[in-house]
């Protein structure tokens, strides 16, 4: 099959960028986007043309690096599908297809299709992360978990971190992203310890990163390549104001400090 | 950190006020239109409603401070916010797809702000009088402000009935979308209920928005006279 691309081209984060035209000939449907995207680059570089810059790693859906807007959609047109996993065949026989990089103020771009998304990576350092004690390997069954919370735990750990939801929300809002990361581990109880403080400080830095806040359209869940449900948004919530309420009586040793 | 600085400053903070101020907005809508449905009960009913709570300060002033205060939490949260995610994305799109974002999301600032110079009209109508002086006059066979005359009188105009509804045809849309996001921003919803919340909020701003215009249009048609 054969189709016309659209791509944003803009060599730094300084330089002004637009879009410019390429033919993808003779591309087999079972392609995946991004090996159409090889052939294009293929075909660029014997010509002596600087490649398409796109981000990509594992192509297999489970990274999170591929990102791109296709269509107006981030990861394309299927349903619960990364870039890299979207085929050709979901495309039609000499079809125009626009090809952008997701666009947010937290989401910099750095080259063509490639924005910089270590945004996220502050947020997880914020408080992604459950204390485990060195020394000897535990009992694996020493604490127990409740299937239905490991299964929810799992599902919100699905996760793959792209930042689709940032790109598909009207308001550039990483909630998505920040509500699953903080119920895969406020679910379980390795993550207890640290639960109130975790939520509080990745929503502090989410806010400091520049990300929308929600207006609960319901775009994030339907482009998620994982399927994260908005609901992790509503626990997430629940949780951050049971922190914020939640007033006993302070130890002696915190007034102190 | 104080609570009170994270609810006025942060993302999340933001949404659970307006929620809040939300969720009590909501059961002041409902409460209006129970008093409002009176009229149909004829003039003795509406207008000792109307006596009584004119008469009665002490339940009167604290439900208009109350009201004021919400209302002014409810638009300070939702410019300030709607201000912050237009930031959040500098340079849009070129091919915009609306992935499963309904109108009535994507518009919430634009509903709610007509929304707000519509309540400003009404007021100015029906509790300043201001629109019309001579509404102050109209007085019952008791003696007390004649406020079935005064809705007779007001929807008798074709364009203020016409705002009327298409203001509560606004609200109706605003509620869809509102009364289940509110659930949402306090914390409220999970997969067990979340769609009878969203089916709820659909079904709730549409009872609202037929109970509302049922006044004006019966008003007009001659039923209420
Ligand atoms: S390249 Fe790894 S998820 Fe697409």
């Amino acid at each position: 099959m054969n189709v016309k691309l659209r791509v944003w081209r803009q060599k730094g984060p300084q330089t002004a960028g637009q879009f410019v035209g390429y033919e993808a000939k003779n591309i087999n449907p079972n392609m995946s986007f991004l090996e159409m995207l090889d052939v294009v680059n293929e075909d660029l570089t014997k010509r002596g043309q600087e490649p398409i810059a796109f981000d990509h790693d594992c192509r297999e859906g489970i990274c999170g690096m591929c990102s791109c807007v296709i269509n107006g959609e981030p990861h394309g047109p299927e349903y619960k599908v990364a870039t890299c996993q979207t085929y050709m065949r979901s495309f039609h026989d000499g079809e125009t297809i626009t090809v952008e990089p997701f666009r947010a103020k937290a989401f910099p771009l750095i080259k063509d299709l490639v924005v910089d998304r270590t945004a996220f990576d502050r947020v997880i350092q914020a408080g992604g992360f459950v204390s485990v004690s060195s020394g000897s390997a535990p009992d694996g069954n020493a604490i127990l978990v409740p299937k239905p919370d490991a299964d929810l735990a799992m599902d919100a750990a699905a996760c793959i971190g792209c930042g689709a939801c940032v790109a598909a929300c009207k308001n550039a809002s990483a909630m998505l992203f920040v509500a699953a990361k903080v119920s895969h581990l406020n679910l379980l109880p390795q993550g207890k310890p640290e639960k109130d403080r975790r939520v509080l400080a990745m929503v502090t830095q989410m806010d400091e990163e520049g990300f929308g806040a929600c207006t609960v359209t319901g775009s994030c869940e339907a482009v998620c390549p994982k399927g994260i449900s908005l609901n992790f948004i509503a626990k997430m919530n629940r949780d951050y104001f049971g922190a914020l309420f939640k007033a006993g009586p302070k130890p002696a040793a915190a007034a102190e400090a | 950190m104080n609570i009170l600085l994270r609810l006025f400053t942060s993302s999340l903070g933001k949404k659970f006020l307006m929620a809040l101020t939300g969720a009590g907005l909501f059961l002041f809508v409902i409460g209006h239109l129970v008093g409002n449905l009176q009229v149909f009960l004829g003039p003795e009913s509406i207008n000792r409603y109307g006596h009584f709570l004119q008469t009665t300060p002490e339940i009167l002033w604290p439900s208009r401070i109350g009201l004021l205060a919400f209302v002014i939490i409810h638009i300070w949260t939702s410019i300030s916010l709607t201000l912050e995610n237009r930031t959040a994305r500098v340079t849009g799109y070129e091919v915009k797809e609306l992935v499963a974002a309904s109108t009535a999301s994507r518009t919430m600032i634009w509903s709610g702000l007509i929304i707000f110079a519509f309540v400003c009209f009404h007021l100015a109508h029906y509790t300043l009088l201001v629109v019309h002086p001579e509404f102050r006059d109209l007085q019952d066979a008791h003696g007390r402000h004649d406020i079935y005359q005064m809705l007779v009188l007001g929807f008798s105009s074709y364009w203020v009935s016409g705002f009327y509804v298409l203001s509560i045809g606004l609200l109706c849309i605003h509620l869809s979308h509102g009364t289940s996001a509110m659930f949402q921003s306090l914390g409220l919803k999970n997969a067990e209920y979340a769609c009878a919340i969203d089916r709820f909020a659909k079904v709730v701003a549409v009872l609202i928005f037929l109970g509302y215009i049922s006044i004006p249009i019966a008003v007009l048609a001659g039923v209420v006279k």
